[in-house]
């Protein structure tokens, strides 16, 4: 047998070990290689709650008692519920579900404690608010938890008479902004947020790294074109795919998944566009830092997987841990996602979103000024 | 020659982190010149020419680059110079005819379609102006690129190296383009690493390690360099060369052919060398004058044994 057909294993060792040097050399997908595992063993591993904890949430008496006492009492003691505030009117109540600070509303009504006691089976509600996919549905449960911990005692004492049947309450949940509970609902808004992002962010990083990546922008750099011109030109028609992309998204989400636009269109229009443009600067600034297109891709996949992940689209935000929140709360995805839910299923308006319009806002301003200035750097 | 001085800089240093890339360099060039720049690879001549253009900024030196400040003005610089880039750096998914467009725009150019049309028909690119830049042949592409950088009629012309890979034929037809271009008054820089090129430019200026060694006319040079040359053959030409290169005072021996040039600082030193080969079977000598690429070998190898 001829010795060159046979396989060498000092060969496959040659191109084992430049492999090797190529990687060590090629810092960016090393790194990635080695963050990427450990990012996502953190965020699934501690950020990713499906066990929702600290809801916050509003609470509204409207007939105080001892039961209701140790209900709260109850509630206040659990790690499923935070309460946020007693509400004593129900726009109040109704003002801070709908502006999100609260993610529950639960009501004791009126006649409560005389009907519990007769063994009236009174209700007790929950309001959620449906439009975030919150574990929802377990807060039905936890409140039936929490009723039957505070009731306990007396359950067994003087009202013991009403520990033979059912329980002498019922919890009634209540859906709101998404009655039907239909997770398209939820889903097709947010997803709009996860396509632009993906789409700008990516696209815009590799066509501009495809400039230097391919010596176009030393052509460029060598004419009387200015940064801030390339700038514009180049982001422009991305600016233009990015709208098709919103004008599709929505008329699907009307035609195929039905879903209501209940807010404000100027609003929209005007969370969108600040969105729109947080994306392209953060593409422009990767543009900026990586060197070839393979490597802006790389980068915007490593934007990207928090960006899912962290930002309330695929898990509850309010479920995670701080430190998971405030990695989110960096992510323009997260106000997007708050901005379009409140939007389209909320009925929201410019007032409704400003508070999220504004960090939005921020956010962009950060992203471009990096920009710019790494931009200049990369002329010399 | 009107003898305006279009480059005239000094002291030019660009560094990049703990690498010095150019160390104090001047340049003078005349208006309608052909300016040569030559060195061994990495020497500093495409730093040269991007801080004369304003792609880079020096980190010292002063001076003027068609009457504006190289440090202050480069925007101004930029619109009356036409730079070619060492590689092809247009648009290879863009058309000839979109190439040009598309620079010609970026000069704010009036009467853009006469210019372009003018552009294809001055280079012979007519028939293709709608084949894609990506899919031409090396000296197409090059042909591409010089019009582009001719597009707006720019006073200066920059050259990186520009017929590194193109054939003869098409490298030829190009320098009597750029000798076309002198005639009617555009100064050029060009780098280059081939001699036959070297000859054709009127001054040249030989940069090694980021220091210019050299910046004389083409034609003084030899003088300049003091080199002297001698053409040896023999029958048993290797055994020749390795005999001459171990003689003392001999700084070259290359071969061209079927004969070896031989250069020394010294007539007296490839006297004494000649004499102890004129015993090998067919020996013979002529005195020569050391040509540009003998000169150019010498310094590389000067300057390689500084470094």
């Amino acid at each position: 047998m001829p010795a060159q057909s046979s396989l060498s294993w000092s060969r496959v060792f040659a191109v084992f070990l430049k492999e090797l040097v190529q990687m060590r050399r090629d810092r960016l997908t090393f790194a990635i290689m080695i963050v990427m595992p450990v990012m996502q063993l953190l965020l699934f591993g501690y950020a990713i709650n499906t066990d929702p904890r600290h809801m916050p949430t509003v609470v509204q008496v409207r007939e105080e008692g001892p039961l209701t006492r140790s209900f709260l009492a109850s509630i206040k003691a659990s790690t499923f519920f935070d309460i946020v505030a007693v509400a004593h009117r129900d726009d109040e109540a109704d003002r801070l579900l709908r502006s999100g600070d609260a993610m529950f509303l639960i009501v004791v009504p009126e006649g409560f404690e005389s009907r519990f006691v007769r063994g009236e089976r009174p209700q007790i509600l929950i309001a959620a608010d449906a439009s975030d996919p919150v574990a929802t549905g377990a807060a039905v449960p936890a409140v039936e938890q929490i009723a039957a911990r505070a009731f306990a005692p007396d359950l067994e004492g003087a009202l013991s008479y009403l520990s033979a049947g059912p329980a002498p309450y019922e919890v009634v949940a209540h859906r709101r902004y998404n009655p039907a509970g239909i997770t398209a609902f939820n889903i097709v808004p947010a997803l709009l947020g996860v396509i632009l992002t993906m789409t700008m962010v990516m696209v815009t990083s590799i066509a501009l790294t495809r400039e230097s990546e391919r010596g176009t922008m030393e052509t460029l750099l060598a004419t009387p074109v200015r940064p801030v011109e390339v700038m514009i030109g180049k982001t422009t028609p991305y600016i233009i795919v990015g709208a098709i992309q919103v004008v599709m998204v929505m008329a699907a989400a009307r035609l195929l998944f039905h879903v209501p636009f209940t807010g404000s269109l100027g609003a929209f229009i005007a969370g969108v566009t600040v969105f729109l443009f947080a994306n392209l600067m953060l593409g422009y600034l990767i543009s900026t830092v990586a060197r070839t297109q393979m490597q802006a891709m790389q980068m915007t996949f490593f934007i990207f997987l928090p960006s899912i992940l962290l930002s309330g689209f695929m898990f509850p935000y309010r479920a995670m841990p701080h430190w998971a929140q405030a990695i989110g709360e960096a992510l323009p995805l997260t106000h997007f996602l708050r901005l379009v839910r409140k939007i389209v299923l909320k009925g929201g308006d410019l007032a409704a979103v400003f508070s999220d319009l504004v960090p939005l806002t921020g956010i962009l301003v950060a992203l471009t000024t990096l920009a710019l200035l790494r931009f200049r750097r990369t002329l010399d | 020659m009107t003898g305006e001085i279009v480059i005239d800089v000094h002291g030019l240093t660009k560094r990049f982190g703990a690498l010095t890339a150019v160390e104090n360099v001047s340049l003078k060039v005349p208006r309608g010149a052909i300016y040569g720049f030559l060195g061994p690879n990495g020497s500093g001549k495409t730093t040269t020419i991007r801080m004369v253009c304003g792609l880079l900024k020096p980190d010292a030196g002063s001076g003027q680059c068609l009457g504006f400040d190289v440090l202050r003005d480069s925007a101004r610089i930029k619109e009356r110079v036409g730079y070619m880039t060492q590689r092809f750096s247009l648009y290879e998914d863009l058309s000839i005819r979109e190439n040009l467009e598309f620079i010609g725009r970026l000069y704010a150019l009036d009467d853009l379609a006469t210019r372009v049309e003018k552009a294809l028909e001055d280079l012979g690119l007519q028939s293709r102006a709608k084949q894609l830049a990506g899919t031409l042949s090396g000296g197409w592409k090059q042909r591409l690129a010089l019009a582009a950088c001719m597009i707006h009629e720019p006073d200066l012309l920059l050259l990186d190296e520009p017929t590194a890979g193109v054939d003869p034929k098409a490298r030829r037809d190009f320098w009597d383009q750029i000798r076309r271009y002198a005639a009617s008054g555009v100064t050029t820089l060009v780098s280059t690493h081939y001699m036959d090129e070297a000859v054709q430019c009127d001054s040249i200026a030989y940069i090694a390690y980021g220091k210019m060694l050299i910046d004389a006319p083409t034609r003084e040079i030899p003088a300049h360099v003091g080199l002297k040359a001698r053409r040896a053959v023999a029958d048993d030409l290797d055994a020749l060369a390795a005999h001459l290169r171990g003689s003392p005072g001999i700084d070259l021996v290359a071969r061209f052919g079927a004969e070896l040039h031989v250069c020394a600082m010294t007539d007296e030193a490839l006297d004494r060398a000649m004499a102890t080969a004129a015993g090998m079977p067919g020996f013979g000598a002529t005195r020569i004058d050391a040509g540009l690429e003998e000169i150019f070998i010498h310094l590389m190898a000067q300057t390689e044994g500084k470094a």
